[in-house]
């Protein structure tokens, strides 16, 4: 393991960071708005998960009002320049593009998307102001995209907003889980920062535990609870706790923490997992400098949890595969990790993709490795949560009405990666925002009773 | 096969192939019009001559972008020839030496004055030129001084100024018509009263560009003022159809037709044939991408002759005039109907609210489950990544199907013409048993009782 500046300067660790892919220029914008053929009850629209009025804000670019597309866009979605680089729309609103059924490549909506939201940013444009003050006060566990976006649409409806995070950074993973490259700190931070000019009064260094969620039910007019998941889960192999094996979350945050030069990696890198995070602890890996960097994922190919645009990323950047690889032990050298044991897996049901794994007899076998990435996905951590009356937790779940946001608790809502056990940053925006809706209509409901 | 003969022989001036470049900016110099021969263009008419050269404006160009395709129309406020005419004429004088295969005719506008028309005819046909082209249509800046269109939009004026030229020219006279007139027959007939040998049509529309948004001038802009000026390119190449077939099925005007307006493709240009005109002259396709077109326009015309078994454009020139009728000639009992093929529907949608807010709410929309559709799709509709299976025009879950009410479709094309998939969307006849039947037919038989009123169709 070694800092990543005494391999590269830091200006090719910043190309290997700067955006991907890059931001449209203002005639490319308009080229591009121009294959929109301008759907009725649009594809786009349906899919995105934030009922972003995709054509309209297309439109509005193509008509030279990239001001009001802004609009369009944050009227639905505030972290709507964020959405626009992470958001997997392979699968969302350009997975179902029609120009697609034409034989085209989509309409490229994210990229679009960040155009106006860029050019609003740039004019010093806000869209929204805070509502008259209802004298109500609703308290948010989370500063992450669900607990922001609840804030914020609950200051637009003229109730007071205080944010409780135990982190020292606000956003969420937002700001420090998305690879560097799709959002660069400086930019996630500046979508808090439009958060917080509406009123928002954002409290870092504020966990909240179950005594503490009580007061806020207590002192609060409503709870919206958007903590999201936790630490990355375990291998439960030998080794798992020598130097040189690392957690996803951690190798992902100090690109988004410290300065590119900084962070640590090694000359070989075995990421283990075989989802979205494991593509982007490897393409990070590569980005920073490792000579060889290699996903091991216990099933196949055509399992595989990642975005084929994500598996695409991974080609790109020569990374490897190994496919079917069960990992057993971390190899230890000198008190380090120097390597992980796999063996072989095999369906146990010729053919099938999902079910159960045999390992197949005398396979195994060694990846040497100075650096050991956990990729397995984010355990749940809000179990704490039952012991609040009328909340559950279903396999890691906040169990909540889907149309309201509501738990079983009373004046309790909750949104985001808690609910859902880990989706995407639209989602979780959709969730504030479907849970301010309820919380506002509650406290007016409140006030006229 | 033997390859067609594209030799055109329009009032007697010979050009190997129909492709002319009209006179405008193109045409303006020796250097010009001998690089736009080598590259392969039939003919050109001369920038326009008159005695005392012009002095223009600057700037003097302005176009429609149509979302995010450049110029799809042209405005200028560009006068006539800014060179002094014995330059021209030095300048003709070799070029038709160097290249008598080709058509090179010269355009003119002097002020109302039949000496001043006399000796510029004489002065021109000096230089050996093939045919002499009278500008009656500049809309702008020469119609204020009583030229271009002033005597283009008056028939007695264009007779008159006909005859003067008539009276001493040895070449053929063509007579270039101005659009901005209500009937451009009337103004043709008066061009073969006063014995033109052709007409050519058309020139350019009156126009404003614009208006800049910020700034509040016009455009295009001259030190924050504008003024109209002359529109062109593929915008008005409808209008110019319209005029030339008018010409060309004009029982008293017995004349050729050299068409012009808005030609980019050759496809416009067998248009421009088929409706009437022997020749065809380019200018704004020319300005926007340079004299290589004419190879796309002389092979595109090629090729289609061949498909169609045409052996010389006088096969084919004015083939569909005759087709060209009054509306009272339609037949009222004819009936279309839209059908949409469903393997081809890209599901945008667009028909249908064409249909249902600007038409005759025809078109039924239906969601169906992704499931259920992807059971019956091409498999290329459905992506896979990630576990997820995403189906183009689904979306939350549903697919909406298009499919046309026929009992309620008036066959307008509006569905067919909106729809961004080619062939998805056509028109079938249906066979409603009636006999053929015009509005004249219909008018006749109301009057004489052998025919019932035609009940108004049912609407939503
Ligand atoms: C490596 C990685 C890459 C990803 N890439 C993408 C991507 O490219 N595109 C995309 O759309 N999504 C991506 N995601 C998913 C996305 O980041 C999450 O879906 C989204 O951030 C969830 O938002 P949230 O507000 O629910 O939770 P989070 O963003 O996780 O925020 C939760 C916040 O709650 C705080 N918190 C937790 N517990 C407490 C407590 N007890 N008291 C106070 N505060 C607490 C945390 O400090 C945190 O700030 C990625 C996730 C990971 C892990
Ligand atoms: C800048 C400009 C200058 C023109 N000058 C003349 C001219 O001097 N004489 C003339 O007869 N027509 C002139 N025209 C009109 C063109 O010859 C032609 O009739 C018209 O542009 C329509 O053809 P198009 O659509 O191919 O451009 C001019 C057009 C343009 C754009
Ligand atoms: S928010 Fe995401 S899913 Fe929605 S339109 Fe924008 S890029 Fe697409
Ligand atoms: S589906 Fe594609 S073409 Fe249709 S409105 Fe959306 S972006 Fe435009
Ligand atoms: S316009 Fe064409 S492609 Fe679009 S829904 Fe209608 S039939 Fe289908």
């Amino acid at each position: 393991m070694h800092r990543a500046g005494d391999r590269l300067n830091s200006a090719t660790l910043a190309k290997n960071f700067a955006d991907d892919p890059p931001a449209l220029g203002d005639r490319d914008a308009v080229i591009e708005a121009a294959r929109c053929v301008f759907c009725y009850d649009a594809p786009c629209t349906r899919a995105c998960p934030t009922d972003i009025d995709v054509p309209k804000f297309i439109r509005q670019i193509l008509h030279d009002d990239a001001l009001g597309a802004a609009r369009t866009i944050l009227d639905e979605n505030v972290f709507g320049g964020s959405c626009a680089r992470a958001c997997p729309t392979e699968v969302l609103c350009e997975g179902v593009c029609v120009d697609r059924a034409r034989g085209k490549a989509p309409v490229e909506i994210g990229r679009l998307q960040r155009y106006a939201c860029d050019v609003a940013d740039a004019a010093g444009v806000a869209f929204h102001e805070a509502g008259a003050d209802t004298g109500r006060r609703v308290a948010i566990v989370g500063a992450g995209p669900a607990g922001l976006t609840c804030a914020y649409e609950c200051r637009k409806r003229g109730h007071a907003a205080t944010v409780f995070d135990a982190s020292d950074v606000a956003g969420g993973l937002n700001t420090v889980g998305i690879a560097a490259y799709k959002i660069s700190t400086a930019f996630a931070l500046t979508e808090v920062a439009r958060v917080e000019r509406l009123g928002v009064d954002v409290r870092l260094g504020h966990a909240i535990d179950t005594d503490g969620l009580r007061d806020l039910l207590h002192d609060f007019d409503a709870v919206f609870v958007g903590v999201g998941l936790g630490r990355t889960r375990d291998l439960d192999i030998d080794g798992e706790s020598l130097p040189g094996v690392v957690e996803a979350l951690d190798f992902v945050r100090q690109t988004h923490t410290g300065p590119l030069a900084d962070c640590t990696v090694g000359r070989r890198v075995v990421v283990i997992g075989g989802g979205n995070t494991a593509v982007d602890v490897a393409t990070a890996a590569a980005r920073l400098g490792a000579e060889e960097v290699t996903i091991a994922y216990r099933r196949g190919e055509a399992a595989m949890p990642a975005f084929r645009h994500e598996y695409e990323r991974t080609q790109k950047d020569g990374i490897r595969w190994q496919w079917f690889a069960r990992p057993t032990a971390i190899v230890e050298r000198d008190g380090r990790a120097a390597g992980v044991a796999f063996v072989r897996t095999t369906p146990a049901e010729p053919g099938s993709r999902g079910g159960a794994l045999a390992d197949v007899p005398d396979s195994a076998f060694t990846l040497d490795a100075d650096l050991v990435v956990k990729a397995l996905g984010q355990a749940p951590h809000a179990d704490w949560l039952t012991a609040i009356d009328g909340v559950a937790v279903d396999r890691g779940r906040v169990v909540v009405d889907p149309a309201t946001g509501r738990t079983g608790a009373k004046k309790l809502w909750a949104g985001g990666d808690c609910i859902t056990r880990g989706a995407e940053v639209v989602d979780a925006v959709q969730q504030g925002k479907i849970a301010a809706r309820d919380i506002d209509r509650v406290l007016r409901e409140e006030a006229t009773r | 096969m033997s390859r067609p003969d594209l030799t055109t022989t329009f009032c007697g001036i010979r050009s190997p192939n129909p492709f002319w470049l009209a006179s405008a900016p193109p045409t303006n110099s020796e250097y010009q019009v001998r690089r736009a021969f080598e590259a392969g263009w039939g003919g050109a008419v001369w920038k326009t001559l008159t005695h005392e050269p012009i002095v223009n404006v600057s700037s003097r160009y302005g176009a429609v972008d149509y979302d995010g395709r450049k110029v799809m129309g042209l405005n200028n406020i560009e006068l006539i020839t800014d060179r002094p005419l014995d330059v021209n004429l030095r300048e003709i004088e070799r070029v038709k030496r160097d290249f008598p295969d080709r058509a090179l005719v010269v355009s003119l506008m002097v002020e109302t004055n039949r000496d001043a028309w006399h000796d510029i005819v004489r002065q021109v046909e000096a230089t050996g030129a093939d045919g002499l082209e009278l500008n009656f249509g500049c809309p702008h800046g020469m119609s204020e001084r009583g030229m271009g269109s002033a005597v283009g939009q008056v028939p007695d004026y264009t007779t008159m100024i006909v005859e003067w030229v008539k009276e001493v020219a040895t070449t053929p006279v063509l007579v270039k018509l101005t659009p901005n007139v209500t009937d451009v027959t009337a103004i043709g007939r008066a061009a073969a009263k006063g014995g033109a040998d052709a007409v050519s049509l058309i020139n350019t529309v009156n126009s404003i560009m614009g208006v800049d948004l910020d700034r509040l001038t016009p455009k295009p802009d001259v030190a924050g003022l504008g003024s109209h000026g002359g529109y062109c390119g593929p915008a008005v190449k409808p209008i110019a159809l319209h005029m030339v077939s008018a010409i060309a099925g004009d029982p008293e005007i017995d004349l050729p037709v050299s068409g012009i307006g808005g030609v980019q493709a050759w496809q416009d240009a067998v248009e421009f044939m088929l409706l009437g005109a022997s020749t065809v002259q380019v200018c704004t396709a020319v300005m926007h991408y340079g004299f290589r077109i004419v190879e796309h326009l002389v092979e595109g015309l090629e090729r289609w002759m061949t498909e169609h078994g045409f052996m010389t454009t006088a096969d084919f020139v004015g083939a569909s005039v005759p087709r060209i009728k009054t509306w009272g000639d339609l037949d009222l009992n004819h009936a279309v109907v839209a059908r949409i093929d469903q393997s081809t529907c890209i599901h945008c949608g667009l028909c249908y609210i064409a249909c249902e807010d600007g038409c005759h709410q025809s078109i039924e929309k239906t969601p169906i489950a992704e499931a259920d559709y992807t059971a019956g799709a091409a498999p290329d509709r459905v992506l896979r990544s990630g576990g997820h299976a995403i189906v183009t025009g689904g979306g939350d879950g549903i697919v909406n199907r298009y499919t046309i009410r026929e009992s309620t479709c008036v066959g307008c094309n509006m569905c067919s013409l909106v729809c961004p998939v080619d062939g998805c969307i056509t028109m079938h006849p249906v066979d409603n048993g009636k006999p053929p039947m015009t509005w004249n037919d219909y008018q006749a038989g109301l009057a004489d009782g052998t025919i019932e009123p035609i009940e108004p169709p049912e609407h939503a």
